[in-house]
């Protein structure tokens, strides 16, 4: 039966976007904890371990989420597992962040100036203590505002696991389309949602860039 | 129980992904030339044009960014026939593709020219040179080859981003996908035979872009 939307279907949209906001956090805790060991194995000083690395993100980032998504659904299976959307969405878009986060940092610990290396190798430090006590610190400020950039392209590319099941924003306003029927008005919803929670994170991106570039 | 990869049935029926290539790539190509226009226009209402006219420019900026391509996807497709503007599935993901780059572009650009100093603009201006040739010579060409490497990328994202009309059945790669899974039941085999053939596509892109960064830019 059709009926027009009303007051409840744009609370139960905002409900939905909790699920939104946790696939986010699963996605950035776990592509940054990823995204880290490959951001490591990319400057490592050892040849094939960076092409591995790199070797990755190329994939990663030469083939459409959407395909991902649908590899990784369908490649639980094969081994005999089923999981839960949840289980699928939380681990594609973990490896999908993992090779942007490990790109996006790679650059900024390349951000800190040749001669930081060069000195503190001078000073006897090997590579895991440069890493730890003179390059993090310094690249970590510059690594904030993409970081952050980051996150809002993964508030909206969470929209894509509507497509494998997972209930969150995006899926909360197909099934309320089929049941009012006024795509217009509850998509109209859902992009103001999405904005709700993007545009404040990209003036956040935007002030931080612009504030830490006045230090250095 | 070990799995055994069937590739046999996916290549036997090549040819249906080819073909969702090709309008992949045509569907990439027209939008990419769509959003660069609106890009360079819209850059340059930005930068320069009457102050309505930049806060109307910021605004479609902002919304396309902060939005997902599948809703605005959705409200181009589902949404604009209750307005009483109907679109084929083609003609939605063109112009959905298209609006949603242009606001990368209009970014991406205007920090371009956002980089060229206004001492060249006056210098230009006072070499007798008119606007628009400043426009053209001055600012337009080398913010382009300042921002050349960003906007590459981002058109290789849009091409990647193409997969997302398939859910609105745009018959291009991604739905032949779908379509012969439902035919072979391969599903593993038949979405790791379209990523492969989107990453064959991405390095293309890139070989290319970066062949046009040379012809063009080498100087």
């Amino acid at each position: 039966m059709i009926r027009e939307p009303n007051a409840l279907d744009v609370l139960y949209l905002i409900a939905a976007a909790r699920w939104t906001l946790a696939l986010t956090a699963l996605a950035f805790v776990g592509g940054g904890l990823s995204g880290l060991l490959v951001m490591l194995m990319r400057v490592v000083p050892a040849r094939p371990i960076n092409w591995l690395a790199i070797g990755w993100i190329q994939a990663i980032q030469g083939t459409p989420l959407l395909a991902q998504l649908f590899v990784f659904f369908f490649g639980f299976a094969i081994f005999g597992y089923r999981v839960s959307p949840w289980v699928a969405a939380g681990a594609a878009f973990s490896l999908y962040a993992s090779a942007f986060l490990a790109e996006i940092w790679r650059g900024c610990v390349e951000a800190v100036p040749r001669t930081q290396w060069e000195a503190s190798a001078a000073l006897g430090l090997g590579f895991g203590q440069q890493l730890r006590y003179v390059i993090v610190p310094q690249a970590f400020r510059i690594a904030i505002p993409p970081t952050v950039g980051f996150l809002v392209q993964l508030v909206k590319n969470t929209s894509l696991a509507s497509v494998i099941g997972f209930v969150e924003l995006t899926r909360e306003g197909q099934i309320t389309t089929g049941a009012t029927f006024r795509p217009f008005t509850v998509y109209g919803i859902v992009a103001i949602l999405y904005f709700c929670i993007c545009f404040p994170l990209s003036q956040l991106s935007r002030r931080l860039e612009r504030k830490l570039n006045v230090a250095h | 129980m070990i799995y055994q990869f069937n590739f046999r049935d996916v290549f036997a029926q090549f040819d249906t992904l080819v073909d969702g290539a090709l309008l992949t790539l045509l569907l990439s190509v027209v939008t990419m030339a769509i959003g660069l226009v609106i890009g360079i226009a819209g850059a340059l209402a930005r930068s320069w044009g009457v102050h309505p006219l930049r806060l109307l420019t910021a605004a479609y900026v902002e919304a396309i960014r902060n939005t997902p391509l599948l809703i605005q996807l959705f409200i181009v497709f589902f949404g604009l026939p209750s307005a009483g503007l109907r679109l084929d599935a083609g003609t939605a993901a063109v112009v959905a593709l298209s609006v949603n780059l242009g606001a990368y572009a209009i970014e991406i650009i205007r920090a371009g020219i956002q980089a060229i100093h206004k001492s060249q603009v006056e210098a230009g201006l006072a070499l007798g040179l008119s606007r628009l040739q400043v426009f053209r010579y001055v600012v337009l060409f080398p913010a382009l080859k300042v921002i050349y490497p960003a906007l590459a990328s981002q058109f290789i994202l849009l091409m990647l981003a193409t997969s997302i009309v398939s859910q609105i059945s745009a018959t291009e790669l991604f739905h032949m996908a779908s379509i012969l899974q439902s035919r072979t039941f391969r599903d593993f085999e038949v979405y790791i035979v379209t990523a492969g053939m989107y990453l064959a596509m991405a390095l293309t892109f890139r070989l290319i872009f970066a062949l046009i960064h040379r012809a063009v830019f080498r100087r």
